[in-house]
């Protein structure tokens, strides 16, 4: 591409994000990194509070009529499908519903015609006939072509759990487009750069050619419908922003034309703040805006992004525990040449817990980091404790894999913005996969043949390495059915649901991660641990399969620092991972896998039987990679060494430990050191002192 | 060289500055109305340790301690003052900062050998965290079943040394809730040069269980616990004690 240029750049540095759509480029040619403290904020303008006073309202009604307030049942949501909605136009400064009013939920039926008519009848509503005929005569979806294409065998494997939360039904998220791009360059340059790669494919009509060919027609087409969109709400989004305002209502618009296309399991925002900043910047040193203004542009997007809503079903919720949107924005930072990425605007996105009041969306996630400046670490705190909303990740680890213009999808998965893409594979119930081993495949709940007809366990006592040949055999097992299984999703979900906007907002070329999960890990754990350092005695039914465990004596527990258990996870992982990296991959997916399950740990705890750790059936997993509740008995610090032990490389997809204290339990808050001794103790009238005990 | 402890806390946020790894040893001569840790009284049960392996546990986890290091608490960890001497010494040559948690009661000033032992004790000590049970003698007697004389020496002996002390007292309703042993408290606390700081601790029942499951009678079973209300006037008493002794 030839050296652009738009009177919009006036006053950016100069660099090679003007020869070709590198937004990387642009932030570190441009960003200033903030040392200072929070002293500059501003709090919120009249009409800040006056729209979240409408939104309120608007929230306590949603609750009173069971959690819905409005569904879509008649129009299909498309990037361009509805007119503009407002809380109060008058009021707003950035603009966009998903739907033509706020709380209405859209129709998105691309995943699932059944799933959306569910979502519909279980909230009282009732999709339109013609439109539910269409679906299941005219119009394939996603479901469909997946359960067209399931072996019985994935089938089974489904509805006994060993493999559970499949977004085969419903659209699989993790996508993040670069939202940035349509504030930087304008959607008329990203068509052009569009056309210039479908102009530029081969042109031997393999099936892979045939499929870019048709992708990069639909990516074209979506940013058309983003033009669209912007002139539905009044803007000419086809050129670049020319001021902070406008750019965080293009980048708004692009991430509203995706949730407006798709209903995935994680709609991320990216990693805005410092990209916005150098708009700010500009904008205060040339007057355009005041800092009041710069933090209600802001306020007023977080608010939008609060307002992103879904239709979905009470399993969902149930499964997911909540309604999650999880809309997550990466903070912070520290970028590859060394310099802190936190500035004015990191600082901005915290503020709005405080300006709005405490939310649990957008996922406001501190990319943590040592080098980050002390003044925005102790910001950090302070709007933690007063908000109890931030999410802290690890850049120290991840910027080592992914460099510094990354970002988190959902909870943890992090990928390149713009460059990456992950397949969301949901998890295999490891813990489950043990009990097959022992049992030769039946399932322990339904008696069923699930797996392969290995033989099973018969001796009175298990043996650790009898134990562990057949469970790494069976662990081969449900590694190929699984992504197998991810294969079929990840091909129908290109085919009838394929994301147009986020991927017209990526690069040409695409690396994409296969993502995996484990649930169970510290049961599994526990469970060899007390196989081979305590004796374990399978009680077995008529049948002969084991469905209880006694325990003689005791056996190092998973998650306190203790390698004899630690290296067991440890091994297990990495052992997995390599079954999992033995399988063709769709696309070309490199595999990785997560240790995260934050609140489905129930719901699998639930379809398990009993373990030989001791764990009852039904009784519910630790979460993520946590030890097993209680068995931790050496603090905190111990715990989480043992889960710092589990490579990383093995599962860059996310390790996770949930874990709460109360503030009281963080560090003193009453020591009063004799430097400070000259604070007012002077007894006040009040204080009256008296022995009433 | 081993110490016999009760058990390892990994993440200690309230024994010293910091994120601290604490060890909690076994026995104790006093018998504290209020102790929450009747479960470290006597020498049986626990588990030996040697200081090769504490510190190893230690240097595994030593970048959650950046700001933090090693407390002994107990029981009374001067019982084993030899152990505690002997880790001290070989944390302070790994640069790890060295707390220690202790009441002080065995310290006896005209016992050469043991204040030789102290001697080589606070060589290595970065903090003493000195818990003052009671500022009058015979109420201490009462609460503890000990004179707080060795303990008041030894803060004395400390200053001379000029170790760091945080001063600890637990403001216990009727007991030391009371404003002229607080304020008498803040005066003596006041004449110290060695002061760092003071922690006022609120009352709290939470050892009650322990005695249950000890089958140990729990003498403040009828003391309710203090507020944190009252925890900060208690405070502001014994402040304004020092205020007056203080130079």
């Amino acid at each position: 591409m030839k050296t652009m240029k738009f009177e919009e750049w006036n006053g950016f540095n100069h660099g090679i994000w003007q020869k070709e759509i590198n937004v990387r480029d642009f932030i570190q040619k441009n960003y200033s990194p903030y040392d200072g403290d929070d002293k500059f904020l501003a709090g919120p303008t009249q009409a800040t509070k006056d729209l979240w006073e409408q939104v309120m309202d608007l929230s306590k009604k949603e609750r009173e009529a069971g959690g819905v307030l409005d569904m879509d049942t008649r129009i299909i949501s498309t990037i361009t499908s509805h007119g503009p909605g407002y809380l109060n136009k008058e009021k707003e400064t950035i603009v966009g519903f998903q739907t033509d009013k706020p709380f209405k939920r859209a129709l998105q039926p691309n995943g699932g015609i059944r799933m959306a008519m569910k979502a519909c009848s279980e909230n009282g509503y009732e999709v339109d006939p013609e439109i539910c005929k269409f679906y299941t005569v005219h119009r394939k979806t996603h479901n469909q072509g997946v359960f067209d294409a399931y072996t019985p065998e994935m089938r089974a494997c489904r509805s006994s759990h060993i493999i559970t939360g499949l977004p085969d039904a419903y659209g699989r998220g993790r996508i993040i487009g670069d939202y940035r791009r349509v504030a930087l360059y304008g959607v008329d340059k990203l068509i052009e750069d569009k056309q210039h790669q479908k102009d530029s494919t081969r042109i031997t009509m393999y099936s892979d050619v045939i499929r870019e060919r048709e992708e990069l027609s639909e990516q074209i087409r979506a940013l058309g419908e983003l033009i669209e969109l912007g002139k539905i709400y009044g803007f000419d989004i086809s050129k670049p922003a020319k001021n902070v305002q406008e750019a965080i209502q293009w980048t708004y618009f692009a991430y509203l034309a995706a949730v407006k296309e798709q209903n995935g399991a994680a709609m991320s925002l990216g990693r805005t703040s410092t990209f916005l900043d150098v708009y700010a910047e500009r904008d205060l040193k040339n007057g355009t805006f005041t800092e009041e203004q710069i933090q209600e542009f802001v306020d007023h997007f977080i608010m939008k992004l609060r307002l992103v809503k879904f239709a979905r079903t009470p399993e969902y919720n149930e499964l997911f525990s909540g309604d999650p949107t999880w809309v997550t924005e990466s903070i912070g930072g520290i970028g590859v040449d060394g310099r802190h990425m936190v500035t004015k605007m990191s600082f901005r996105y915290l503020h709005t817990l405080e300006n709005l009041g405490t939310a649990p969306e957008p996922n406001l996630t501190i990319l943590w980091s040592v080098n980050l400046p002390d003044n925005f670490k102790r910001f950090c705190a302070k709007t933690s404790i007063e908000s109890s909303s931030i999410q802290y990740e690890n850049d120290d680890l991840m910027r080592v894999t992914h460099g510094d213009d990354y970002a988190i999808a959902c909870c943890v998965s992090s990928m390149r913005i713009g460059k990456e893409m992950q397949f969301f594979g949901a998890r295999a119930n490891l813990a489950k996969c043990l009990l097959y081993a022992i049992n030769g495949g039946v399932d322990e709940i339904s008696m069923k043949q699930i797996g392969p007809k290995y033989r099973p366990i018969t001796s009175e006592y298990l043996d650790y390495k009898e134990v562990m040949d057949k469970f790494k055999d069976m662990m081969k097992w449900l590694a190929s059915v699984y992504v197998n299984a991810l294969n079929i999703i990840h091909y129908m979900h290109d085919k009838y649901c394929y994301e147009r906007i986020q991927m017209a907002l990526h690069d040409k070329k695409v690396t994409r991660w296969f993502a995996t999960g484990i649930a169970g890990l510290s049961v599994v754990a526990d469970s060899l641990s007390a196989i081979k350092y305590a004796k374990v005695k399978p009680i077995r039914n008529e049948k002969g399969i084991a469905i209880d465990y006694e325990i003689e004596g005791d056996f190092p527990k998973y998650g306190n620092d203790d390698d004899r258990v630690d290296e067991i996870a440890s091994n297990i992982v990495h052992i997995f991972m390599n079954y999992i990296k033995g399988n063709h991959t769709y696309r070309g997916g490199i595999p990785t896998t997560s240790i995260l399950t934050i609140t489905s740990n129930v719901v699998y705890g639930q379809n398990t039987g009993s373990t030989p750790d001791g764990r009852k059936g039904g009784e519910t997993f630790a979460p993520g990679a946590n030890p097993m509740h209680t068995r931790d008995s050496n603090g905190a610090v111990a715990s989480l060494k043992s889960v710092s032990k589990l490579p990383f490389r093995d599962a860059q997809d996310g390790i996770s430990n949930t874990f709460s204290i109360i503030p009281e339990s963080l560090g003193k808050d009453n020591k009063i050191f004799v430097g400070d001794i000259d604070v007012d103790i002077e007894l006040s009238e009040t204080d009256s002192f008296n022995n009433e005990y | 060289m081993l110490g016999h402890i009760h058990s390892i806390e990994s993440f200690g946020t309230v024994d010293g500055p910091g994120v601290r790894m604490v060890i909690f040893t076994k026995g104790c001569p006093m018998r504290c109305q209020y102790c929450h840790n009747p479960d470290t009284w006597d020498m049986s049960g626990g588990e030996d340790i040697s200081v090769k392996e504490i510190l190893s546990k230690y240097n595994s986890k030593k970048n959650f301690y950046r700001n933090g290091g090693i407390t002994v608490s107990g029981g009374e960890p001067l019982m084993q003052i030899k152990f505690v001497t002997e880790l001290f010494k070989s944390a302070k040559s790994q640069g790890i900062h060295t707390c220690i948690d202790t009441s002080g009661v065995l310290f006896e000033k005209d016992n050469k050998k043991k204040v030789n032992e102290f001697d080589k004790l606070i060589k290595y000590t970065d903090l003493v965290l000195l818990d003052i049970k009671h500022i009058d003698d015979d109420e201490h007697k009462k609460l503890t079943g000990f004179s707080n004389k060795n303990i008041l020496d030894f803060t004395k002996y400390l200053e001379e040394k000029n170790v760091p002390v945080c001063i600890r007292h637990v403001v216990v309703p009727g007991i030391t809730y009371d404003k002229n042993y607080l304020f008498e408290l803040g005066k003596y606390i006041g004449t110290l040069k060695n002061l760092q700081s003071i922690d006022v601790l609120a009352y709290h029942d939470m050892g009650k269980s322990k005695y249950e499951a000890l089958g140990i009678n729990y003498p403040l079973k009828d003391t309710p616990p203090l507020s944190k209300e009252d925890a900060l006037k208690a405070k502001k008493i014994i402040l304004s004690g020092i205020k007056t002794t203080r130079k």
